[in-house]
């Protein structure tokens, strides 16, 4: 299938992406033709065949599970340490709930 | 010393009969970065203090007295999308430009244990995206063995640093062949194992379901010493299982004369180049002469692993890649006047061309109205791919093909058509669907003396016959 462009905004919206139209113009082509590419794989009747999520975990054999511990973990300052805004111990951003 | 023959159990030998300290091997090959990467621009960044810290803790123990490690010395770069506790991590992404690890990768823990120097952060295609380097935000890598040729990727810069002697090996990953491309295409031996095999906590997640950590050296005897060290479950990736970890470097010489190896009858018709087939040819001839016997099989849904391979990658990329908001960690944009815009601006500024590319078609696979017909369909697909594996294993000990369909292509060459570098990816991606180990073994070059490589496969947690097979035709010479 083909998308057009209004299906980018309404993808570029769900992924949290934006492009001027320009941008816009110059991603459609390879989008396409990358869609209509992997469109064979409808070709294939897959009707019963189970979809593979993992591949290496069919069997439960060698799962084993972590012991219910408390460890040590991150202090405040090294889970801070690379924020691009922080400051008084919490991580900065801009006003989440508007006026409107 | 001769760089070019050099080994991890040399180094060791070295330093254990005070030849040379571990100080003075890091900076020979120190000074070679120093005088190649400017050129070659395998390393993004690099700290000798850093890497003599860890020279110095080697020798303080030979002084001692103190019996050394495996790994004792060995100089190593790792891929930039795995943390190394102190010094920056990007990803080859302006997103993480000025990103410090807090902590260490389980793979960098159990190589510093075990003895090994880093000395430095290879170059990658942007968060592992990409077959040439030519992806990071911070230029491509080129070939070491002609400068106007791509290194591979996405594991470019960790294959360029090994070839080009700026380190003895490397850790790249792998989640199409980002490890085994690169080494075909520097000339070099890289191995990605079987998904599950090696912890890929502190890895920087691309495809979750594919990716795997692997090593890079000269030799397949290194690599099998590097991945002894780096395999095995750890309780911090639970993905990682608890298989017992043999003993890979014991198992190099065993016999494999009648071992059965697999000629995908669908492979032959892949549009592999003039010079990879002569090459290829006279490899196989190699293993026939060392007592394989060569099987065709059918991997009947081969032809649907690159659709299916990328609609899952994309997938994943897109879910995994959703983190990066400029809140936590990462470059935050510009844009301040509500959460929104700022994500948005964030995600702007950070992100190059080819990741907001896998991002959209990553999040169109999975959204309302195409989840069943893209990414439902390609893991049905997985499955018969998976199957087809299977089946062919019982005919079966190992698959062999070329790595890459053709030598190294130029820098440039295929950047503005991302179908064009996808399909380079043909002969590698099918073992990450399936999970299963591969390794990629020099087999030749070029007129131009550009590398090609030949690629072994086995199956899950069957790495020590691979490596076996992988050591036998390695010894068993160089074709011209």
């Amino acid at each position: 299938m083909k998308i057009n462009l209004a299906e980018v905004d309404h993808i570029a919206k769900l992924a949290n992406l934006s492009f001027t139209e320009e941008e816009k113009q110059k991603f459609i082509g390879p989008l396409n033709s990358i869609l209509e590419y992997v469109d064979q794989l409808n070709k294939l009747d897959t009707r019963g065949i189970e979809p593979t999520e993992q591949v290496v975990h069919t069997s439960k054999k060698n799962y084993s599970w972590n012991s219910d511990q408390v460890k040590s973990t991150f202090t405040q300052k090294q889970a801070l340490d690379n924020g691009p805004e922080v400051g008084s111990g919490h991580f900065k951003v801009p006003k989440v709930i508007s006026e409107k | 010393m001769k760089l070019d023959t050099l080994t991890s159990e040399k180094i060791k030998v070295f330093i254990e009969k005070g030849k040379a300290s571990s100080k003075e091997i890091c900076q020979i090959f120190l000074d070679q970065i120093e005088k190649s990467n400017f050129e070659i621009k395998a390393l993004l960044h690099f700290d000798p203090n850093f890497a003599f810290q860890q020279a110095e803790h080697i020798d303080r123990m030979q002084a001692e007295g103190k019996p050394l490690p495996d790994l004792a010395g060995l100089p190593m770069v790792i891929k930039d999308n795995i943390l190394i506790k102190g010094l920056r991590c990007t990803c080859g992404s302006k997103n993480l430009e000025n990103f410090v690890a807090p902590y260490n990768a389980t793979v960098i823990e159990k190589l510093e244990a075990a003895g090994a120097i880093f000395l430095g952060k290879a170059n990658l295609d942007e968060y592992a995206m990409g077959s040439s380097t030519e992806n990071s935000a911070y230029g491509p890598t080129v070939n070491p063995h002609q400068p106007d040729y791509v290194p591979g990727g996405s594991s470019g810069g960790s294959a360029a640093a090994v070839a080009a002697n700026m380190s003895l090996a490397a850790l790249g990953t792998d989640t199409g062949g980002s490890i085994r491309q690169p080494a075909a295409f520097c000339g070099v031996v890289g191995m990605k194992p079987t998904y599950s095999r090696v912890s890929r906590f502190g890895l920087v997640a691309f495809g979750s379901s594919l990716d795997q950590i692997g090593p890079l050296a000269n030799n397949v005897r290194d690599v099998a010493k590097i991945l002894k060290v780096i395999s095995g479950k750890d309780p911090r990736d639970a993905t990682s299982l608890d298989v017992e970890v043999p003993d890979y470097v014991a198992a190099l010489g065993r016999p494999i004369k009648g071992l059965k190896i697999g000629l995908p009858r669908q492979y032959q018709r892949s549009g592999v180049s003039e010079i990879v087939q002569m090459r290829i040819d006279s490899g196989l001839k190699r293993f026939r002469d060392l007592g394989c016997e060569m099987i065709e099989v059918d991997l009947p849904h081969i032809d649907y692993a690159i659709a299916t391979y990328y609609v899952i990658a994309m997938a994943e990329a897109s879910s995994n890649l959703a983190r990066y908001d400029g809140v936590r960690y990462g470059m935050r944009g510009t844009e301040e006047d509500d959460l929104t815009n700022m994500y948005l601006a964030t995600r702007d500024a950070g992100f190059g061309e080819e990741v907001k590319r896998r991002i959209m078609l990553g999040t169109f696979v999975l959204s309302s109205g195409y989840y069943d017909a893209y990414y439902l369909k390609a893991q049905k697909v997985r499955t018969l791919i998976k199957q087809d594996f299977e089946e062919a294993f019982q005919k079966v000990d190992f698959l062999v093909s070329p790595t890459s369909p053709t030598p190294p292509f130029r820098l440039g060459e295929k950047t503005n058509d991302p179908l064009e570098m996808y399909l380079s990816d043909i002969f590698t991606i099918a073992a990450n669907l399936v999970g299963i180990p591969g390794i990629s073994v020099p087999c030749g070059s070029t007129t131009d003396g550009l590398p090609i490589g030949i690629q072994i496969m086995g199956t899950h947690f069957d790495e020590e016959r691979v490596l076996n097979l992988a050591h036998a035709f390695e010894q068993s010479g160089e074709v011209s």
